[in-house]
């Protein structure tokens, strides 16, 4: 199958096959992704993050519903662990979100983190322009925002919405900071818990700490995500920042800086993976660790070595 | 090597009974594979097109409520049927030795009865997948 063409034709196969081709680097990934590329920046993505058990799925499922009934077309990418020990992982996401498995308007992908740190997030933009070139209106891309490389991904996204949760520690300063810092919208969940007044309050606290270094307020939104209450106010803030973003010329800013910090990793992983092979090919990198680890030599310059003899740099 | 095996865990019909599919799961999972999950009451449809989206490698099928006979042949028509040819399919739950042959026939590789060691039915998939 030509996946490229088949999927621009609207192939549900190929734009599977086409996600499988990056995630495992086959050899026709390159050229997959080549073809696509021109089809790609229409869709709007939100990165969906929080901790563990905040209902992020719950919520996608939820507003990808909602989008739905305004006619819109969704990609969803949920992520989730893989085992450090075992490289396998229990990507259950999509057990949130089974009504949607046969909307034709919807496509649902899982994918494992599988310990690669920088990768993930490049396989991900991969996926979600994967997803763009078959004219998705919308990409959902959830995540657990709990390490770098989660950071990194929703980072990507035109739009952040952090998902929390009332009682899940006694304020906010035990959540992950940067996390904080990137949100453009905000959801607390699970609104019905004790507990919400007083999460509500710190957040938009640490909102007014903020306030000088951004022109847009974070909304704070309170939804029920398993009962479907505060979806549509949700779908309208975000809208909303959409709307403020363009305006104000973020939302280009943000694409092009995007685009850069793209560009930078593939040309940092290609000259890394060159280097590395010319490394194992000259057979004697046990020999350099052996001698930096009895200190006769230092790694600094063992390391300009390589760089001088390899790509003749100095 | 960056190629996993992703494999669909999935439980066809209106069986309730999960603690097998779980058990498996988090056996394959240990095993290193990518396990997709969906949960009870799924549709033959929904476990096909859940199949495609993810591109599994592998449908693992778990029902105890005796509606193998029809629902398994039926699966394995509709991923046929949506292109997926390198599918391998094994089953699982509460299915008579005398069933086995013609589930075989309509497509399912193996069939796991109760009391296998999930080091089995890993060692299978890892022979077998494509």
């Amino acid at each position: 199958m030509n996946i490229a063409d088949e999927l621009l034709k609207g192939s549900r196969l190929a734009l599977s096959r086409a996600i499988t081709a990056v995630e495992n680097e086959y050899d026709d990934a390159v050229d997959i992704m080549g073809k696509l590329y021109a089809h790609t920046g229409r869709a709007h993505v939100i990165g969906i993050t929080g901790p563990p058990g905040s209902g992020k799925s719950t919520l996608t499922d939820k507003l990808a519903k909602e989008y739905r009934k305004q006619g819109k077309t969704v990609g969803i990418i949920a992520i989730d662990p893989t085992s450090p020990f075992t490289g396998g992982a229990i990507l259950g996401d999509r057990i949130r979100m089974n009504d949607l498995t046969l909307d034709e308007g919807v496509f649902i992908r899982s994918m494992g983190t599988r310990g690669s740190l920088g990768g993930l997030s490049r396989k991900t933009a991969e996926a979600i322009k994967i997803m763009d070139a078959s004219n998705k209106d919308i990409i959902l891309v959830e995540t657990v925002g709990v390490g770098q490389s989660e950071v990194d991904i929703v980072k990507t996204a035109d739009t952040i919405l952090v998902v929390l949760v009332p009682g899940m520690g006694d304020d906010i300063q035990a959540i992950k900071a940067g996390i904080l810092e990137i949100g453009d919208v905000f959801a607390i969940n699970k609104a019905d818990h004790d507990g919400v007044d007083r999460l509500h309050t710190e957040l938009e606290m640490m909102l007014d700490l903020n306030q000088e270094k951004t022109e847009w307020r974070p909304p704070v939104k309170r939804v029920i995500a398993n009962r479907g209450e505060g979806i549509s106010e949700l779908t309208a803030a975000i809208e909303e920042q959409v709307a403020q973003s363009r305006e104000s010329g973020n939302f280009v800013k943000r694409r092009t800086q995007r685009t850069k910090t793209e560009l930078l990793a593939m040309l940092d992983e290609q000259v890394g993976r060159y280097v590395r092979k010319q490394l194992s090919e000259s057979g004697n990198l046990d020999e350099l660790v052996a001698s930096i680890e009895s200190r006769t030599q230092n790694p600094y310059a063992v390391v300009n070595n390589i760089m001088t003899s390899v790509l003749g740099h100095n | 090597m960056e190629k996993r095996v992703r494999v669909l865990v999935a439980k066809p019909g209106l069986d309730g009974h999960d603690r097998g599919a779980k058990v498996v799961a988090r056996a394959l999972r240990d095993g290193g594979f990518e396990v997709i999950y969906t949960g009870l009451r799924q549709t033959p449809e929904q476990i096909a097109e859940a199949a495609l989206q993810e591109d599994v490698n592998v449908i693992a099928l778990s029902l105890l409520s005796g509606a193998h006979n029809h629902l398994f042949p039926r699966i394995a028509e509709l991923v046929r049927e949506k292109g997926m040819t390198d599918v391998l399919m094994i089953g699982g739950g509460v299915i008579p030795d005398s069933d086995i042959p013609s589930l075989k026939a309509a497509g399912i590789s193996e069939v796991f009865t109760p009391g296998t060691s999930t080091t089995t039915i890993i060692d299978y998939i890892n022979a077998n997948v494509k």
